[in-house]
C-alpha cells in the first residue's frame, strides 16, 4: 500500500509540457475575453449588471458557475469522503426548492423594482439603515468567502503540481482582477459560461471512470459499506437520529436549517448569485435562468459527490483531517479530488482536469469580487460616502474597488490558512449574514404590514442572535446540546440549527416591531411586495416556454432522485 | 457603442477545439509510446475517445458561432 501511495504523490506532481500547454492557454483565453470586453463595459448599467442582456442560458449556466467555485469542487468532494452521501443533501434540498422560488416568486419582484443589487432592494422596501447593515454584512462576507476560494487554490496547486502557494494565490488573483475590472460582470459572466463547460468537460472523467474501475453503484456501495458503513450511500434513511449517521445531524436540521432557511438565505438573497439574474434581457430569462441552474445543480454531485465516495472505496490510503495530515505527512479529506484526477488521469487529461479546477476556483472568486464591487460602489461608497457624481465616476470607482477587493481577498486568504476545515468556517459565515437576511427579504416581499424599523431591526436581531450563539458553544462547548439540540452535533449540524435560530428571531422581531411602527402606505409598496404589485403576464406563449413549466419538470426530477437515493 | 459581435458560445467552441485537440494528440502518442507508470484503467484510453469528442464539440461551436459582420 505504501509504495502505491509513493506513485500517487510522484504523479500528483507530474505535469507534462501538453498540460502545462493547457493551463497556459485557460490563463491567455480568459484575459483574451476580458480585454475583448473591455470597451464594452462603459456605463454602470454595463459594467456593474452586464447591460441586461444576457439570455436565459447564459444567465442560468453563470448563476451556477458562479457558485461551483473552490469550496463545490474540492469541499464537498471532501466532505463526501467525510460524512457520506449526505454531502448531497447541500445539492438537492439544500438547493433545488430554493432556486425554483427564487425563479417563479422573487424574481419578479427583484427584476421588476429595477434594483441593482440585494441591499438595493432593501433600500427600497426598508430605508437606508437596512441597506446599509445589509450592504455592510455582504461585502464582509464576500471578501472572507473569495479568500477562502484563492486558499483553496493554493492548496490544490500546492499538492498537485508542488507550486508555492503564494505563487498561486498571487496569479490566479492578478488574472481575476485584470479580467473582471476590465470588462466588469459582463466579463464575469463570460468567462463563468466557459469556466462551466471546462468543469464539466475536465471532471467527468473521474465519475466515469471510477464507476468503471467499481464495477458499478451496487458493487461501489459495497466496497463503501465494508471501508466506511453502509449508511455512507443512503440519503435519508441514516438521519432519524442525531447519532446513526456520521454528520450528526437529525433530519429537521436538513429540512428546516439546511433546505429551509440557509438554502433558501442563500440562493434567493446572496447577491454573487442574484446578480448574474438580474442581469438577464427581460422577466422571463430572469424567471427561467434559476430553473436552468437548478437543473444542471441536480446534476452536479456526479462530478463532485461520486468522486469523494469513489476515493472512499477505491484510493489506497487513508485520508484524514487537515491537522491529522500535517502531522503524519499523509493526505487530508481536501485532496481527494486531486488524487482521483491523478489515479484516472495521464498527459492532457490531467492538465483539463486541473484546468477545471482552477476554473472553479476562479469562477468562485470573480463572483465574489463583481458582486463586491458592485455592492461598495452603489450600496456603501454612493450611498454613504458620495451621492451625486457622475455615472463615469462610479464605472471607475468599481473598476479600482475590482483591484482593491482582490488585494482584500489576497489578505483574507494568509488568514484562512490557519483554519483546520474550509467548509465549517464557511457555514459558519453563511448562518450569521444570509439566515437572517432572508427572513427579512422573504418577509419585505410577501408581507405588506413589515416596516422600514420592522426590517432594519429584525435584520440586526437576527445576525446578532447566530454571532452570539455561536461564540457561546466556542466558549462553552456543552451549549451545543441548547444550540444544535444534541451534544452528538457536529459543526455543520450546528450551523444548520443555529441558522434556524436566528431566521426565526430575524422574523419574531421584524413582526413585533411592525406591529409597533407606522406600515408604508400601498401605493409606496408597488413593484416591490405581493399584493402591490401587478406581475405582468407572459402573453400567449407555448407550455414548453413558461418557467413554471420548467419548474415542474424539475420538481419531479428532485423528488425521484431523493426516493432512489433514500 | 460597439456591439458585442462575439458569441460567448464562440470562445466556448476555441477552448474545447485547442484542449480536445492537445487531448487527442496525447492520447495517441500515449498508445504509440505507452509510459512507463500509467494511470489506472490506461488500457481504455480514454484521453483519445475523449479528446476526439471535445474536439468535435468545438469544431461545430467555433463555426456554428463563428463571429458574423453585422449589417
Amino acid at each position: 500500500m505504501s509504495a502505491l501511495a509513493v506513485m500517487l504523490v510522484a504523479k500528483l506532481v507530474h505535469l507534462a509540457p501538453v498540460d502545462l500547454a493547457i493551463i497556459v492557454f485557460y490563463f491567455v483565453l480568459v484575459l483574451a475575453i476580458g480585454w475583448y470586453l473591455r470597451g464594452i463595459s462603459k456605463t454602470g448599467e454595463d459594467f456593474f449588471l452586464a447591460g441586461r442582456e444576457m439570455t436565459a442560458w447564459v444567465a442560468g449556466l453563470s448563476f451556477l458557475s458562479a457558485n461551483l467555485g473552490a469550496l463545490e469542487l474540492m469541499g464537498w468532494a471532501a466532505a463526501s469522503y467525510q460524512y457520506g452521501i449526505l454531502a448531497i443533501h447541500w445539492y438537492w434540498i439544500g438547493a433545488i426548492p430554493a432556486m425554483i422560488f427564487l425563479g417563479i416568486v422573487m424574481m419578479p419582484f427583484y427584476y421588476i423594482s429595477k434594483t441593482h443589487s440585494v441591499p438595493g432592494y432593501l433600500k427600497l422596501r426598508f430605508g437606508e439603515s437596512s441597506r446599509a447593515l445589509s450592504a455592510i454584512c455582504f461585502a464582509f462576507m464576500t471578501v472572507l468567502m473569495s479568500g477562502i476560494n484563492m486558499y483553496a487554490m493554493a492548496l490544490v496547486m500546492k499538492v498537485v503540481l508542488g507550486w508555492d502557494i503564494h505563487f498561486s494565490i498571487w496569479v490566479s488573483s492578478l488574472t481575476v482582477a485584470i479580467y473582471v475590472a476590465l470588462g466588469g460582470l459582463r466579463s464575469a459572466i463570460f468567462n463563468e459560461v466557459l469556466q462551466f463547460v471546462l468543469i464539466w468537460a475536465g471532471a467527468m472523467l473521474i465519475p466515469i471512470l471510477g464507476l468503471v474501475e467499481a464495477g458499478g453503484w451496487g458493487p461501489l456501495k459495497a466496497r463503501i459499506a465494508q471501508n466506511a458503513s453502509a449508511e455512507y450511500t443512503h440519503v435519508w434513511s441514516p438521519l432519524a437520529s442525531f447519532a446513526s449517521n456520521p454528520m450528526g445531524i437529525h433530519w429537521t436540521g436538513i429540512v428546516l436549517g439546511l433546505g429551509f432557511v440557509i438554502s433558501f438565505g442563500y440562493w434567493t438573497t446572496d447577491f454573487l448569485v442574484v446578480q448574474r439574474v438580474l442581469a438577464a434581457k427581460d422577466l422571463r430569462s430572469a424567471k427561467m435562468a434559476p430553473i436552468i441552474g437548478a437543473a444542471f445543480k441536480m446534476l452536479v454531485p456526479f462530478i463532485v459527490i461520486l468522486p469523494g465516495l469513489l476515493g472512499l472505496a477505491l484510493l489506497p490510503m487513508k485520508l484524514t483531517g487537515e491537522t491529522a495530515a500535517v502531522a503524519s505527512g499523509g493526505h487530508s479529506y481536501n485532496e481527494v479530488l486531486p488524487l482521483m484526477l491523478a489515479r484516472y488521469c495521464g498527459p492532457g487529461l490531467l492538465g483539463l482536469g486541473i484546468t477545471a479546477l482552477i476554473a472553479g476556483f476562479m469562477s468562485g472568486m470573480a463572483g465574489n469580487v463583481s458582486a463586491f464591487t458592485t455592492v461598495w460602489t452603489y450600496d456603501i461608497y454612493r450611498a454613504l460616502m458620495k451621492k451625486n457624481a457622475s455615472d463615469e465616476h462610479y464605472v471607475k470607482m468599481g473598476r479600482w474597488t475590482t483591484i482593491l477587493g482582490v488585494l482584500i481577498s489576497v489578505g483574507t486568504a494568509y488568514l484562512v490558512m490557519s483554519f483546520a476545515s474550509i467548509m465549517d468556517y464557511v457555514q459558519a459565515l453563511f448562518s450569521f449574514f444570509i439566515a437572517p437576511l432572508f427572513g427579512t427579504v422573504v418577509l419585505g416581499m410577501l408581507w405588506k404590514r413589515a416596516t422600514g424599523p420592522g426590517g432594519f431591526w429584525g435584520l440586526l436581531a437576527g445576525t446578532l442572535s447566530s454571532i452570539g450563539m455561536w461564540m457561546w458553544v466556542k466558549m462553552d462547548p456543552a451549549a451545543l446540546r441548547f444550540v444544535a439540540l444534541s451534544p452528538h452535533a457536529k459543526d455543520m449540524a450546528e450551523n444548520m440549527y443555529r441558522a434556524l435560530w436566528s431566521w426565526i428571531v430575524c422574523v419574531v422581531v421584524t413582526v413585533l416591531v411592525s406591529y409597533m411602527t407606522q406600515p408604508k402606505p400601498e401605493s409606496e409598496l408597488t413593484g416591490l411586495v405581493y399584493g402591490a404589485t401587478d406581475i405582468p403576464h407572459e402573453g400567449a406563449i407555448a407550455l414548453y416556454a413558461r418557467p413554471a413549466f420548467w419548474a415542474v419538470i424539475v420538481g419531479i426530477g428532485f423528488v425521484v432522485l431523493n426516493i432512489i437515493f433514500w | 457603442m460597439r456591439e458585442v459581435s462575439i458569441s460567448i458560445w464562440f470562445f466556448v467552441g476555441i477552448s474545447l477545439l485547442v484542449n480536445g485537440a492537445l487531448i487527442l494528440g496525447a492520447g495517441v502518442w500515449e498508445v504509440i509510446r505507452p509510459p512507463e507508470n500509467p494511470p489506472v484503467l490506461f488500457h481504455l484510453h480514454a484521453g483519445v475517445w475523449w479528446g476526439a469528442l471535445l474536439f468535435a464539440f468545438g469544431v461545430f461551436y467555433s463555426i456554428y458561432f463563428a463571429p458574423r459582420r453585422k449589417s
